[in-house]
């Protein structure tokens, strides 16, 4: 068999961990597109939350706090941004490349007592008996609770923006800010509260690399991966469930490449090194071939007077 | 008017002072891969940056530049920092071998080294350590420690320093295990904390028990330390905060004393474009302590190892040895010139898997 020493159980597992940082990152950033902002501080959110996490975690002992102060990091470098862009109007485009470089400055000033540092270990939530399950158990759940609230999150924000009001009022604020300002909606505040959301998904993407995925504190050590929920973003066509593809078939062609490397098999390891990002966006703009479009007001500033 | 006329010449005073400072101090300037605190390679060259400010006191100024991408991006920064000023710059990664070359044409009074490489030119001049020398006693720990005979190795990008390594491991862990087998992952990256460990835990999942790295962070320790029973040796750093499991051992680079050497040659005047490749025996590569994990018997193989290469009485790389295609190498006795290992783009006999271009 061509995947001679290779687990397919394990391999999915860690597909699973591989693409849960990635995962929330994107989540964020999709709301706070679709509310019309765009933040491109999202590996400086990252990272925030990756140092504040661990550094909570190990103070606290509890990764569950960790993961609280991570989002809380995550959204106050966040509010930073928002206040630049949605009060000062500053341009997104050059706050949000800001926001990326305080991030990793603030990080490693952060960090510098944390390096070398072990957190303490998250428990892995086994669920009784379907943990027992074969392959499906090992694959499905037998996982950490921070892979369960990524997937809980897909389906929550799907379903906020395709069935609720307040799914429909940040759409529209995100279309055309000045028709949802005219029917009376917040612009400002509810971008505001995008921003912040995030923010607070980018700090816990952040912390389950730290936390679980590594785990340790290293400086710069999201190494891009605030980058490429960006882009998923993007391929994805701001639609939840293609998020979740998407970081799939990232962090599945990520692993599977190391592990065919790791099992000798004879494809050339550069076209495997640049799988991961070669069929993720070759799958994700196939899919986008419908008429799914950037929202209209991304990237705008607002004011009322204007 | 007094008042006004003391304060002209404060004012006079204090810019001559500087200006005078400015002249005499030595600007060094390093350009690194990575962030200073990856507890790995980037890591130890600012730890010898550091030793240069201590040795030299005030009259020393260094800079330093972190996580420069290895591209054309590294020209703008070295650009930038001869610019600023800088006597003497070091660039400490095998992927800025040309842009060094280009800004060094460019400024023919500063002073560039370039770690790894191999390229010189009238103002430039390279350094590296015998890695591999290291990576022998390595081998061996690891021969002599894996139960399951799979060795996991964490490489970065396929360059002679680099294979090199992978050659020297594993002759010597053949030498003590014949029934040793590599596996082998290119992360085609230096510096990636979870590729490093999501690339380390694919290796554990396919059976490996002992992981070495040449990648620059501490992240396949954290991950061997995360699946257990698994050992992993130090790289470039000592990396003890992982000992004494995983981490059995390490190799340590020493960039201080060559660091110290090379600014005073520059302060003298006397500095010339040289290579330097030194080892273990001048201190340039260290062991680290070898941890209790590992049985009294093996440590005290490696450390005879380690004594032998160190006098100079055993070279890693001496016949009989093959290549991988089956071709003669060296014959019995025989050693590896420096110049085959500088350029060195062949596996041994026996390693599975073919080096990337």
């Amino acid at each position: 068999m061509v995947f001679g020493s290779i687990d397919p159980t394990l391999l999915l597992a860690s597909l699973m961990v591989a693409a849960t940082p990635i995962l929330f990152a994107a989540l964020g950033e999709l709301v706070v597109e679709r509310a019309g902002v765009l933040n491109l501080g999202v590996e400086g959110m990252m990272i925030t939350g990756a140092i504040c996490g661990f550094a909570v975690a190990v103070n606290t002992g509890s990764p569950l706090v960790g993961f609280v102060a991570a989002a809380a990091g995550g959204a106050v470098l966040a509010l930073l941004f928002a206040l630049l862009t949605q009060y000062a109007l500053a341009n997104q485009v050059a706050s949000g490349l800001a926001l990326t470089l305080f991030g990793l400055g603030l990080s490693a000033l952060l960090g510098q007592g944390y390096v070398g540092i072990k957190p303490p270990r998250t428990p892995k939530l086994d669920i009784p008996l379907l943990s027992d399950i074969p392959f499906f158990g090992r694959v499905l759940f037998s996982h950490d609770l921070m892979v369960y609230l990524g997937l809980a999150l897909v389906v929550a924000v799907w379903a906020m923006l395709k069935y609720t009001r307040a799914g429909l009022i940040l759409r529209a604020v995100g279309e055309n800010h000045e028709a949802a300002h005219a029917l009376g909606y917040k612009v400002v505040r509810i971008r505001v509260l995008a921003i912040l959301f995030g923010g607070a998904c980018a700090g816990l993407g952040g912390a389950y690399i730290s936390l679980i995925r590594v785990p340790q504190w290293t400086e710069g050590m999201t190494a891009g991966a605030g980058w490429i929920a960006l882009a998923l973003v993007v391929f994805a066509s701001w639609k939840a469930g293609r998020v979740l593809l998407g970081a799939w078939l990232f962090g599945g062609v990520t692993v599977l490449q190391l592990n065919l490397q790791a099992a000798g098999l004879a494809i050339p390891v550069e076209y495997l090194s640049m799988s991961p990002y070669l069929i993720t966006i070759l799958v994700l703009v196939i899919m986008a071939r419908d008429k799914s479009r950037a929202p209209a007001s991304l990237g705008r500033s607002f004011h009322a007077s204007q | 008017m007094r008042i006004t006329q003391l304060l002209t010449t404060a004012a006079l005073a204090l810019g001559l002072a500087t200006a005078a400072v400015a002249q005499d101090k030595t600007k060094v300037g390093f350009i690194y891969v990575g962030p200073i605190g990856d507890g790995g390679w980037t890591y130890e060259h600012d730890k010898g940056r550091l030793a240069v400010e201590e040795h030299f006191g005030d009259a020393v100024e260094t800079v330093y530049q972190e996580s420069v991408p290895e591209g054309a991006d590294a020209e703008r920064a070295i650009t930038q920092m001869a610019l600023q000023g800088a006597d003497l710059i070091f660039t400490t990664s095998f992927g800025f071998m040309e842009p060094t070359l280009a800004v060094a044409a460019k400024f023919p009074n500063v002073k560039f080294e370039h770690a790894t490489g191999y390229k010189t030119a009238p103002n430039v001049s390279t350094y590296s350590a015998r890695f591999y020398e290291g990576r022998a006693v390595q081998g061996h720990i690891a021969g002599r420690m894996t139960k399951s005979n799979i060795i996991g190795y964490i490489a970065s990008f396929p360059i002679p320093e680099v294979i090199r390594g992978i050659n020297a491991a594993y002759i010597h862990a053949k030498k003590v295990n014949p029934d040793v087998e590599f596996k082998i992952i290119w992360a085609f990256t230096w510096f990636d904390p979870a590729k490093e460990a999501d690339a380390a835990t694919a290796l554990i999942d396919q059976g490996a028990d002992v992981i070495l790295q040449h990648t620059d962070s501490t992240a396949p320790q954290a991950a061997a330390e995360k699946a257990g029973n698994v050992i992993t040796f130090g790289q470039a750093s000592d990396m003890s905060e992982y000992a004494p499991l995983p981490r059995v051992s390490s190799i340590i680079d020493n960039w201080a004393p060559y660091y110290i050497a090379r600014t005073q040659a520059v302060i003298d005047g006397t500095w010339e474009s040289t290579e330097t490749w030194d080892g273990i025996g001048p201190g340039m590569v260290g062991i680290g302590e070898i941890s209790d994990a590992v049985p009294a018997d093996v440590k005290e193989e490696a450390l005879a190892l380690k004594n032998a290469i160190a006098q100079g009485a055993y070279h890693p790389f001496t016949g009989p040895l093959k290549k991988q295609d089956g071709s003669d190498w060296l014959a019995t006795g025989e050693v590896a010139d420096d110049g085959t290992l500088l350029g060195m783009n062949f596996y041994v006999e026996g390693i599975t898997g073919q080096i990337p271009n």
